[in-house]
């Protein structure tokens, strides 16, 4: 537990994603089975165990210190779990030996079989054992709050680099593992071969899309490309295959690995066929043969019990754009376009109603595709259009990998928000930024009672380049108008400032900020040096945005 | 509110009735003591200034005379130059002279070099002013002492429960083996340039770092008074000028502001340490951007407050700079006496340095 406890430790301070990495890495190889294998599931969140409650560890700590002395730590430390690591006083002394704290794996299983009444005690012994650091990372685990800020794809890759394997053969058979992995780390260290999923209707790790920045298609040639439209649905994954008695096991997936099979019943029958297959595709309700918008679809999700009813007036439907499997055969590593054949093959010899073909869009060139992209219906989507958010662009070489690898697949969504705002105040970024400001937060112009001013509508820290941090940063030391600690007031006069293009994913109501409006994944696109400040973007177009957006908005939140 | 002292002796002459508050108490220039005639630490210029260590938010310039151990009165010097005050007169640890109505002696506090604990007697009362102190062992300074006395001045830096400073060696450790793992990369440790740069060296060299540590411009001069007296700190450079790339896989000293300062452009790809005992705490280090906290700290910790309060066999606890509730709180379930002291003007040495500008050359 201790080593677990100093690698969670160091991981939460290290902002580098290559050192993250060297630190599981280097842990991995010093660590023995099994207790690498619960890390490893620990840092994946794949253990499955009953949390703790706080109010468990209030109790706790309640009976062993004053509470005049921890309610002042805890207004102090500000975190329940970090005051009682630190406050938990040293056990008396045992009488014979100090008991060896208690390893990751000792934790784990114990964890798993505990019953509800036998865990304060149980608790208490081990936080007896461990030092400060131990008792943080054991309270963070068995209240189940690590955020350490490592993504369960850091640490796989971590993993096997390990054995100098990629990534992705590791997230291929991963659906495949359990915790401790044994067997996979027998494999990453070259003592056996690689394991095999058992499962007969497995998941396979998902394919995703980087956004396409408008810089992005310079260095794109359009003939490697295929384009397709995206779908306003549900990502899914249609599996199906038999398991070792000779009986044809059908199953939906979501984007995450979830198994969604039951909301779907409706589609089931068409699925159900001799020769193992898998799909990806997109969940959508049709109607005469009809896209809906994604208002529609959403009744069709997060339902407990699905109604007769429900079916008949939102029929599920499929849409098919990728063959990951067919037979015994793996096709992920053959070339999107061979698969896309594959796929309109089967597609047509399925020959059912309930799922079709993901139709491409015919362009020669960019400005072809960006004008099918303005107006859909007549290039393709026809009455569907209402339904299409964008494109997607895949390479017709790319092999389907896991995750989100560079330039294989894009996302051009229709509406990129855009506004011009002024920088207002600069932070100081984190590790190598930790000497440039570079984290900005920008405003917009209202009419605020007493005259025009500007109104903080976001924060944004990435989406320009080096040397344009070096430029903002310069800019913002020799305007800094006061200083609070690591935050710098920058100029932001109507005649005197930067203004900022500022892009983003849509707007939601919030009551949190100053201006009511909050922003999904702002980024800086471009600094406007030439614009004037007065010039920048006033709330009201914030506002106008907002009330397109908020249908969406609150629809999108029920989304798997 | 208080029966603060046992009844006194009435026969006193000059000052029937004595209490510690008339030997000692609060003023704006700091703690005075109007029977000797002089003030400890004071924050404004007085005439007779006597001083635990070479601090500055302690040792500050322009009193008329002042009082203090060799060192922190070299120190003081180092800073201020040689004009800082009148006159000015060394006193030994263990050495006592008589000032006033007061006898005064001087006694390792363990805080830094030079660092004293001022015990003020008058009558059969005495009064013990412990500066800021530490009970934990450290190479470059005198250990501290505990001196049994009735009124026990004790700071409160890291008087919380939740401060345990642990084992300074398994920190440096802590160090040394991030700079295995990042060879490529520059360790950056940001430590106040007075007493805890030199320890965190000390403690390297303790854990067997042997190659040459680097220094920023603002440690070097305090670092070489500290090799002037006798302190094996290895070999030591200046890390101005030194290519970029020669600097990998190297450990430089730095105050600690200059680690989030341009001047950290010069290293390849820093680690970021600070040494301090608010680095027990997550929110501190986050704050402050640092990602290789290093808990290291030249105050007692909770336990070695408290642990030092019990041994002193004090009735009367004043409690003055920093978490003073928690401690005060401590002390009255004990059955002791004690009070916050408003003194004010004091801070934490690791939240105060400045390294002189932002892009000073160093």
């Amino acid at each position: 537990m201790n080593r677990f406890a100093e690698l969670l430790d160091r991981l939460a301070y290290e902002p580098g994603r290559n050192n993250k990495l060297r630190l599981i890495t280097n842990y991995f190889r010093a660590t023995e089975d099994p207790d690498r294998g619960y890390a490893l599931a620990a840092l994946t969140g794949a253990l499955s165990f009953k949390h703790a409650k706080p109010g468990l560890i209030r109790d706790l700590i309640a009976g062993r210190t004053d509470p005049v002395l921890f309610a002042l730590s805890y207004d102090y430390v500000g975190d329940l779990s970090e005051t009682v690591a630190l406050m938990w006083p040293k056990a008396s002394l045992p009488l014979h030996n100090n008991p060896p704290p208690p390893t990751l794996t000792e934790v784990v299983t114990t964890l798993r079989t505990l019953g509800k009444t036998e865990l304060p005690k149980q608790l208490a012994r081990w936080l007896d054992e461990l030092d400060e650091t131990g008792r943080w990372a054991l309270l963070k685990l068995v209240t189940g709050a690590m955020r350490i800020g490592i993504s369960a794809r850091l640490a796989k890759t971590a993993a096997a680099a390990l054995g100098d394997k990629d990534t992705h053969d590791l997230e291929l058979m991963w659906p495949g593992l359990a915790p401790p992995y044994l067997d996979l780390f027998a494999w990453l260290e070259g003592r056996a071969d690689k394991p095999v999923n058992r499962d007969p209707a497995p998941f396979r790790p998902v394919m995703l899309a980087h956004a396409i920045e408008d810089t992005d298609f310079a260095n794109l040639d359009a003939s490697d490309y295929i384009a397709e439209w995206k779908w306003d649905g549900i990502r899914a994954q249609a599996v199906s295959g038999r398991d070792q008695h000779g009986n044809t096991q059908v199953r939906l997936y979501s984007r995450s690995g979830e198994d969604i099979t039951g909301s779907f019943p409706d589609l089931l029958p068409s699925l159900r066929l001799q020769d193992p297959f898998a799909i990806d595709g997109e969940l959508l309700v049709l109607r005469d043969g009809r896209v809906q918008t994604f208002n529609v679809l959403q009744q069709r999700l997060n339902r407990k019990v699905v109604s007769p009813k429900l079916l008949k007036d939102y029929p599920i439907h499929l849409r098919a754009y990728d063959l990951l499997g067919e037979g015994d055969t793996d096709l992920r590593e053959l070339p999107f376009a061979e698969r896309r054949e594959r796929l309109e093959a089967f597609v047509s010899k399925l020959n059912d109603p309930r799922v079709d073909l993901s139709p491409t869009i015919a362009f020669d060139s960019w400005e072809t595709l960006r004008a099918a992209r303005a107006d859909p219906s007549p290039a393709g989507a026809g009455e569907d259009a209402e339904a299409v958010e964008g494109m997607m662009l895949k390479r017709r070489d790319a092999p389907y990998l896991p995750g989100r690898p560079k330039g294989q697949w894009w996302k051009w969504k229709r509406d990129p928000h855009i506004i011009d705002a002024v920088l207002m105040y600069a932070q100081r970024g984190h590790g190598k930024r930790s000497s440039y400001y570079s984290d900005y937060t920008f405003g917009v112009w209202t009419n605020g009672g007493d005259g025009e001013q500007l109104v903080p509508v976001g924060k944004a820290y990435f989406g320009f380049t080096d040397e344009e941090l070096v430029q903002i940063d310069r800019f913002v030391r020799r305007n800094t108008t006061e200083k609070f600690g690591p935050v710098r007031h920058v100029v932001h006069e109507p005649e005197q400032g930067l203004v900022l293009e500022v892009a983003f994913e849509g707007l939601a109501r919030s009551s949190r900020h100053k201006s009511g409006v909050a922003m999904r994944f702002p980024r800086i696109n471009r600094l406007r040096w030439d614009k004037p400040p007065r010039e920048a973007d006033r709330l009201e177009t914030l506002e106008r945005m907002l009330k397109a957006d908020s249908a969406k908005q609150a629809a999108a939140v029920e989304r798997y | 509110m208080y029966e603060l002292v046992p009844k006194t002796d009435l026969r006193s002459a000059y000052i029937p009735d004595m209490r510690a508050q008339d030997i000692l108490m609060p003023v704006a220039a700091g703690l005075c003591c109007r029977p000797g005639g002089f003030h400890i630490d004071p924050v404004r210029p007085v005439e007779r200034a006597v001083i635990t260590h070479g601090h500055s938010d302690h040792a500050r310039a322009g009193h008329g005379a002042v009082l203090a151990t060799q060192e922190t009165l070299d120190m003081m010097r180092l800073r201020y130059g040689d004009n800082f005050a009148r006159t000015t007169q060394a006193i030994a640890y263990g050495e006592e002279i008589r000032l006033g109505d007061v006898s005064v002696k001087f006694h390792p506090a363990g805080h830094v070099l030079g660092s004293a604990q001022i015990a003020v007697s008058c009558k059969d009362i005495r009064i013990v002013a412990s500066g800021d102190y530490k009970d934990a062992p450290d190479p470059t300074c005198a250990p501290f002492e505990v001196v049994p006395c009735d009124v026990f001045i004790t700071e409160a830096t890291f008087g919380l429960p939740v401060f345990h400073h642990g084992l300074a060696a398994d920190e440096a450790r802590k160090l040394l083996a991030s700079v295995a793992l990042f060879p490529e990369r520059a360790h950056l440790v940001g430590a106040y340039s007075l007493g805890k740069a030199q320890r965190v060296i000390a403690l390297l060299r303790a854990a067997g770092y042997d190659t040459p540590i680097y220094l920023h411009g603002a440690m070097e001069k305090i670092t070489h008074y500290y090799q002037s007296r006798g302190i094996d700190l290895g070999e030591l450079r200046s890390v101005k000028g030194v290519k970029k790339a020669d600097l990998a896989g190297t450990i430089t000293l730095a105050p600690p502001s200059a680690t989030s300062d341009i001047w950290t452009r010069r290293f390849p790809d820093p680690v970021t340490a600070f040494a301090s005992g608010w680095m027990r705490v997550r929110a501190r280090a986050r704050q402050r951007g640092v990602e290789l906290p290093l808990v290291i700290s030249d105050h007692a910790d909770w336990d070695g407050l408290t642990a030092t309060i019990d041994a002193t066999g004090a009735g009367e606890i004043w409690v003055t700079h920093g978490q003073e509730d928690a401690l005060v709180h401590w002390c009255t379930a004990k059955g002791l006496a004690a009070r916050p002291l408003d003194l004010v003007g004091y801070g934490d040495e690791d939240e105060a340095e400045a390294p002189g500008g932002e892009g000073a050359e160093a």
